[in-house]
């Protein structure tokens, strides 16, 4: 490919620059909004439209075609977290119809360094991510739903998202592809 | 090697950004002497060469100036009315210049939204199940290349027929979105893209596929 010579190379950076920048967000808005819920919307919103513009990195850089099946996403998404990340979630606990997965973390690079004060339970630290990978995937008309069922922080012994598939929006599909 | 030009159109068919990268300028500037030697068309926009040319003033090129006046429609900047100028044989010699119509912004706005259209029934008209839409329009004087992405955007790029490797430029402009259009936190998705460092970045990899071709990138 013509990708490795010219790469406007992807910069490398130390995640714990990110985990602190995530970290300076999220308290910043717990001092903005009193509600923690509000929060948790909020983190989610900005995941949402984060998702929106990565999704186009993401297929630039990698080139992968469409995917037809939930399996096939799930992988590419398991690739995306390796890519801006650099963690690879395991994905398991596929439902029966095959419609909705687990990715699970053993480490969560948002909450490195992280304990959640007592008042603040109800925070979904890392529901940015939540919202990147619904914004993204609704960029390729694929409607989920994603949560957290498990989090390190509130003292489960791994983090977990779960993604659950709701509907392919057929009529974003691009002219030429349906 | 020439690559004409680069439009992207989103996904809901605006065109969000073009550049005119390297359009052959045609201009020509005669002397002439009474009566014209080709036939010209008054509209309310413009003045064109109807019919007879020669000496490189062609059919359709547009009058650009009079004895070094801009024309503006059938007007000279200075008010004078073109078509009274040029019939009455007291005013001879002029000096007329005329060039090819350059297409203006709204027109193309107008054709980017219309190759929307073609490129649904193209894949539409397709004798084969699941076929994408034009990949390739082919002129005799230009070819234009169209990559779509999953998201729906269009990339397209105007080039010389012979060029070659056009898809690969394609992604890389397509890399060059992704970097400086969409991780630029004042663009917001589906306007026209005003980044300069899009626009800089995007020139330097024309040239660069100009000069060195394409395995260069």
């Amino acid at each position: 490919m013509s990708r490795q010579n010219t790469r406007l190379d992807t910069k490398k950076v130390n995640s714990e620059l990110l985990t602190l920048t995530y970290g300076a967000l999220v308290s910043q808005m717990l001092r903005d909004f009193e509600n923690v819920e509000d929060v948790n919307k909020q983190l989610e919103r900005i995941g949402y439209n984060m998702g929106m513009r990565l999704i186009e990195d993401f297929l630039s850089r990698t080139s992968s075609p469409r995917c037809l099946d939930m399996r096939e996403t799930a992988d590419k998404i398991q690739l995306a977290f390796r890519m801006y990340l650099n963690v690879q979630p395991t994905i398991s606990n596929w439902a029966a119809a095959g419609d909705e997965f687990s990715l699970v973390f053993d480490n969560n690079p948002l909450t490195e360094f992280v304990e959640l004060p007592q008042d603040y339970q109800q925070l979904r630290y890392s529901a940015i991510i939540c919202g990147c990978i619904r914004g993204a995937l609704e960029m390729v008309q694929l409607e989920v739903q994603c949560r957290f069922t498990q989090d390190q922080l509130k003292g489960d012994a791994s983090t977990e998202i779960r993604v659950k598939f709701i509907r392919r929006l057929e009529d974003a599909v691009p002219a030429g592809e349906d | 090697m020439v690559i004409y030009g680069v439009y992207i159109v989103s996904k809901s068919g605006g065109l969000i950004f073009n550049l005119d990268h390297n359009v052959p300028k045609i201009e020509t500037e005669r002397t002439e002497s009474y009566p014209l030697e080709y036939s010209l068309e008054y509209e309310p926009k413009k003045v064109s060469v109807a019919f007879g040319q020669k000496d490189g003033v062609n059919v359709g090129h547009v009058l650009v100036s009079v004895n070094g006046i801009l024309a503006n429609g059938c007007t000279l900047e200075d008010g004078r009315d073109i078509k009274e100028l040029i019939e009455n044989k007291d005013n001879y010699p002029l000096t007329l210049k005329f060039s090819r119509l350059k297409m203006t912004t709204n027109e193309k706005i107008f054709l980017a939204s219309m190759f929307y259209p073609l490129f649904a029934i193209a894949s539409q008209l397709s004798p084969e199940p699941k076929s994408s839409g034009i990949e390739v329009l082919e002129a005799d004087t230009f070819r234009l290349h169209c990559f779509q992405t999953l998201t729906g955007v269009k990339f397209m790029v105007v080039a010389e027929n012979i060029q070659p490797g056009m898809d690969v430029l394609l992604r890389r402009i397509y890399e060059l979105y992704a970097d400086y259009v969409l991780k630029n936190p004042f663009y917001s998705l589906e306007m026209p893209i005003r980044c300069e460092l899009f626009d800089t970045n995007l020139q330097g990899l024309l040239e660069q596929v100009e000069k060195n071709g394409i395995a260069s990138i």
